[in-house]
């Protein structure tokens, strides 16, 4: 067999580059192992339409079985990676097997933070990462059930919202002082833990898990730092993921929060190359490295290495993005919040349609966070890219259209400076 | 099965049949047709399945929903015919068909 790439992971990274390769060309062998038993699936999905049982698990493949004959993708399904031997370019599967490469891929995702506290293990304290997680879930919750969730983040919250909407009674237990404290602004934050108050969830802040209460081996409550316990049927913990980095570690790869990478997804074995959750990367408009956990990201890093593994120049390099779903709201961020001077709101949070920008000392717009405000989304993803300077009373200005905020003499004079 | 061409911005056309149901992205992404990203996997999230309707077609695949306009008012290469085809829903008047992708969709 003509060695190929190798790729370990089989979810949305892998499945993106693995269809990159084929249509810029590639006509080696691509294999893709996994240790999940589907198809390389999109995830998003599971804590929204996939938990409110809109969604089945063909609906979430990337691509249907077909795709991957025809374009002569191997999967090797339900399978682990034991060891990389750099040395010899080949993998050992945990069914003995040795798989040889001329390219490795790693695409090893993200795992959660684990929850030490007592309890944890009781039957129904659940977390969401893959398609059986979230059927987990789904089987616990709807109308008459209670559930307590752990972690005010993104996928918290989006699992408070679903199970919502089928009459779940939701409890969100978060230790910081605000919801999102590590990915969204403050205006953020007191939006979003208004809209799920008026939506019926108990959002406690600054309050701190200290075990889970079990009857015959099942959760039957959560207990606070403080001596409260909130009984609950289930519990959802979701207090941030790491990166599946060990297997790169132990081959000797530098790793650093993430298997470090370059612009072009490659380790610094340059047969071996990493993309999406588990990856350090530099963001050059940002000036530093770091470890993104998005479907962008990933997908654009799968674009880098296929563009560099098929001889292609490198792909411009894209603004990050986010998007959430939580009831009738859409989150979209655009940008990194980073070094931020000036934060500027547009609209207002009460009508549920705002935007907030986040401004650099030199007035360069950073990120913006859009609810309900698709149009400034999409401008600012090119404004980010762009570097563009914004002036705050414009961005404020509701009287101005969004293709207003940036004056057209601004722009020209810009376009002068950089000609 | 209702057949859907899509062109590419080079001019190579790709005719696909894409069951009822599946969206005008859907049927691209699912058949390798390159062009459509999709990066958000269909929920409106990205416009990165901008395509251009021929115009002969503009009636029968209906107007943009709210959110997907203000999309495409700021999508960069957005003209009167763009639609996000994650939007477009096959159907049996669909049958024939045709769109053009843009040059980039980022």
């Amino acid at each position: 067999m003509s060695k190929g790439v190798v790729v370990i992971g089989a979810g949305h990274a892998a499945g993106a580059l693995a269809a990159a390769l084929r249509s810029g060309g590639y006509t080696g062998s691509i294999v893709l192992v996994g240790a999940e038993p589907l198809l390389p699936y999109q995830r998003p999905p599971l804590s929204k339409a996939f938990l409110r049982g809109e969604a089945g698990p063909d609906d979430l493949l990337l691509r249907p079985a077909a795709f991957y004959a025809e374009k002569a993708i191997e999967l090797r399904l339900s399978t682990r990676v034991e060891a990389i031997d750099r040395a010899a370019a080949s993998v050992l599967l945990d069914k003995g097997a040795v798989l040889p490469y001329e390219t490795l891929v790693l695409a090893t995702g993200s795992r959660l933070r684990a929850l030490t506290v007592p309890g944890v293990d009781s039957r129904g304290v659940l977390e969401l990462r893959t398609a059986a997680d979230a059927e987990a879930i789904k089987a616990r919750i709807g109308a008459g059930r209670r559930l307590v969730i752990v972690g005010g983040g993104y996928i918290g919250l989006e699992v408070a919202a679903s199970a919502r909407a089928l009459g779940t009674e939701v409890t969100v237990v978060e230790r910081e002082a605000r919801l999102l404290a590590r990915v969204a602004s403050q205006p953020l934050s007191d939006f979003f833990a208004r809209c799920h108050a008026e939506h019926g969830v108990t959002v406690l802040l600054g309050a701190v898990v200290a075990g889970f209460e079990a009857q015959d081996g099942a959760v039957s409550g959560v207990r606070l730092a403080d001596g409260r316990v909130l009984p609950c049927d289930v519990a959802v913990v979701g207090i941030g993921a790491l990166a599946n980095d060990s297997l790169a570690a132990a081959a000797g790869l530098t790793c650093r929060d993430g298997v470090v990478v370059d612009a072009q997804a490659r380790t610094e074995d340059p047969a071996v190359f990493a993309i999406g959750d588990c990856t350090q990367r530099p963001v050059a408009q940002y000036g530093r490295s770091l470890r993104l956990e998005s479907v962008p990201n990933a997908l654009e890093q799968a674009k880098q290495a296929a563009a560099a593994i098929c001889g292609k120049p490198a792909p411009k390099p894209e603004a990050p993005w986010f998007w959430s779903d939580q009831y009738d709201v859409r989150l979209q961020i655009a940008g990194l919040a980073l070094d931020v001077a000036q934060q500027v709101v547009r609209g207002d949070p009460a009508g549920a349609r705002f935007a907030v920008f986040h401004l650099d000392a030199g007035g360069h717009l950073q990120a913006l966070e859009a609810v309900n405000s698709s149009g400034e989304f999409v401008a600012a993803r090119q404004w980010v890219a762009a570097r563009q300077v914004i002036d705050p009373l414009r961005a404020a200005d509701m009287s101005l259209m969004v293709k207003q905020i940036v004056d057209p003499a601004a722009l020209a004079s810009a376009a002068a400076s950089t000609a | 099965m209702p057949r859907v061409t899509y062109i590419e911005s080079s001019g190579v056309r790709h005719e696909i049949e894409v069951p009822l149901g599946l969206s005008v992205m859907r049927g691209a992404v699912d058949n390798g047709v390159p062009g459509i990203d999709a990066d958000c996997g269909g929920e409106c999230a990205c416009a990165t399945c901008h395509v251009y309707v021929d115009p002969a077609w503009l009636a029968a695949t209906g107007t943009p929903g709210e959110m997907e306009q203000s999309m495409l008012g700021f999508a960069a290469l957005a003209r009167e015919n763009s639609r996000l085809g994650c939007q477009i829903p096959i159907s049996a008047a669909l049958d024939g068909l045709v769109v053009t992708m843009p040059e980039g969709q980022h």
